[in-house]
């Protein structure tokens, strides 16, 4: 009758002499047999040792999440290409037509392309972020694992529809004109801090919208706001000119104009290094380390909460 | 008792224990070590929106002006000061009527919803019977088997090593090899409950937290069923069963908890409690 998950008690055969038990506090009569209160919160390496235990879950999660996005769409996975190439569209009408944003920006859409992409891995991970707990409130309910998974894997899922619209990226910017160059070599590190930043946003947003389920319905505005203060569309330069110095610096440090930036300055030749704010690559690090370890921290502070809804 | 006592030294595993007989005469008990201990627990659900009086926008509105704290949130105390020890090679049956806190209680001894006050201590991590709400219907059969699996925290090999075996156990291809690499919204129902049965039957548990609705599907499958529940309540270091069906909760279990809205109605030998509550039950009709 023994078997492998006995670890502080005898096994069932073994009788003991309990007669005084009845009168123990349950606290200590739990202390005698080394029992824990279920439910607990581990330590943060405890944690992060079962969040890496079930990396294999997280990453089926996002897959299959990915999979069953437009499983019901009759040209299914195509999508994941069609999405980006009809969200660059509508924003190429508005703004390079409509407005004429695109004399004032040399090679524009890809320029336009670019900032949309970036931009959207960040906005959907914050969105798919403060769902995590409060959409997904039945499988918390159900099975252990530690609850830092779901932003996670929500945001890992939305870093796989990120490599097809970078993928999607790549070729517009080539049929526009641009070169390949050495500098693409930079595409890989600015999107693993970006997804760093993203990952510890979600964990942050999950508990927040745990807590405020009102949150789901806020979200949206604030991120639209953030997209227009993140120069998605213009060239961030263009407000900064005019603005008082501590303005300035505050929108060139914007996390999501910073990582753009660098995505165009890997991506496009036009857009020169001068181009740059001062101290990108320590922000964009920066960023990455600040708001995704903090994000994790935060998230796990509140581990045991989660299950309440 | 004393013949409680004879019986449990010769089978070890089944033994009975009362615990309001025992507590009376408590000397030179002998009994197996506890493995879930509840002190005292409170179960409060918050719920959102449920609709005081007039649900409209405009009411919502004037609750906000007026300043009471959060409108539309109404307090639910489910569980309310339930206090057991379960030991080591227990069988405990769970009854009572609808909404009266048993699949509550469940959850908060595994952990999975959080107590308002007291607490609960367990050996090892209870688990829940089921993985319904980690599986997808938009995915295949066999997808969700892997997906099933890894998310009650087997590893990828353990999955591989036992992929074959919960589809035979399910009995999902017995018509056609091809139905595991359909999406699940394809199945019918009962096909779909026999996949995430034999999927959450995978894996083996110290505590074992088993939530109604064991038998589905056909009569065979069913049969299936009740035999793999019986080999994990076997492997189990402590089963506590939740069911409307009093001849399962006779066959499965020794013990019984009778919660009756969120109070600890009675804690007792199956037969004895069973007789109050269908007593009770008749009473209601």
């Amino acid at each position: 009758m023994s078997h492998p998950g006995i670890r502080t008690s005898p096994p069932s055969g073994v009788l003991l002499d309990t007669g005084d038990e009845d009168d123990l506090p349950p606290h200590l009569l739990a202390a005698r047999y080394g029992l824990e209160v279920s439910g607990a919160r581990p330590s943060l390496p405890a944690y992060t040792r079962q969040v890496w235990f079930r990396r294999h879950f997280v990453t089926a999660y996002a897959t299959a999440r990915l999979t069953s996005m437009y499983a019901n769409a009759r040209l299914g996975q195509l999508w994941q290409v069609m999405t980006p190439l009809l969200n660059a569209g509508v924003y190429y009408l508005i703004f390079g037509v409509l407005m004429g944003t695109r004399h004032t920006v040399t090679n524009f859409i890809p320029y336009l392309c670019t900032g949309v992409f970036v931009y959207s891995f960040t906005q959907a991970s914050v969105l798919a972020g403060t769902r995590a707990v409060q959409g997904n409130l039945s499988l918390i309910r159900a099975l252990h694992f530690p609850r830092a998974c779901l932003p996670v894997a929500l945001t890992l899922n939305q870093l796989q529809q990120t490599l097809f619209s970078t993928g999607v990226l790549a070729v517009i910017v080539l049929a526009f004109g641009e070169p390949l160059t050495v500098r693409w070599l930079l595409v890989p590190p600015v999107l693993v801090a970006q997804t760093l930043f993203n990952m510890g946003l979600a964990l942050a947003m999950a508990r927040v919208g745990a807590k405020y389920t009102d949150a789901a319905q806020l979200v949206p505005f604030v991120t639209r706001t953030w997209l227009y203060f993140s120069g998605v569309f213009y060239n961030l330069t263009t407000l900064t000119k005019h603005a008082p110095g501590w303005a300035g610096t505050l929108l060139e440090a914007n996390p999501a104009h910073v990582y753009i930036t660098l995505m165009r300055y890997a991506l496009m030749r036009s857009v020169p290094a001068s181009n740059l704010p001062p101290h990108v690559w320590v922000l964009a690090i920066g960023w990455a380390l600040v708001i995704g370890i903090g994000g994790y921290v935060y998230f796990w502070q509140a581990e045991e909460e989660y299950g309440r809804g | 008792m004393a013949d409680n006592q004879a019986s449990a030294q010769q089978t070890s595993a089944h033994q009975i224990s009362a615990q309001q007989a025992s507590a009376q005469q408590a000397s030179a008990q002998r009994r197996s070590a506890p493995t879930v201990i509840v002190d005292d627990v409170h179960v409060v659900y918050r719920v959102h929106g449920s609709g005081t009086g007039r649900g409209s926008a405009t009411s919502a509105l004037g609750r906000l002006a007026t300043r009471r704290t959060l409108p539309g949130t109404r307090e639910v105390h489910a569980v309310k000061g339930v206090s057991l020890v379960a030991r080591r090679g227990e069988a405990v049956g769970l009854v009572g009527t609808n909404g009266s806190g048993k699949s509550t209680l469940l959850r908060t001894i595994a952990g999975l919803l959080p107590p308002e006050r007291g607490r609960v201590y367990t050996d090892g991590q209870p688990s829940l019977l089921g993985v319904n709400a980690a599986l997808m219907n938009d995915l295949s059969g066999e997808r969700n088997v892997a997906l099933g699996c890894l998310a009650m925290g087997m590893s990828p090999e353990q999955v591989r090593e036992r992929y074959s075996g919960i589809v035979d156990f399910s009995g999902i291809n017995e018509r056609d090899e091809f139905t595991i690499h359909m999406p699940m919204r394809t199945y019918s129902s009962g096909m779909a409950a026999r996949l995430r049965f034999s999927i959450a039957a995978a894996k083996t548990h110290d505590v074992l937290l088993i939530d109604e609705a064991l038998s589905t599907g056909d009569s065979g499958f069913q049969r299936r069923s009740k035999e793999r529940i019986e080999e994990l309540r076997e492997q189990a270091g402590t089963v506590f069963l939740v069911s409307h069906n009093n001849t399962t909760i006779r066959e499965t279990c020794d013990r019984t908890l009778w919660l009756e809205s969120g109070v600890l109605r009675m804690d007792g030998p199956t037969d004895e409690v069973l007789a109050a509550y269908e007593d009770f039950a008749k009473g209601r009709k």
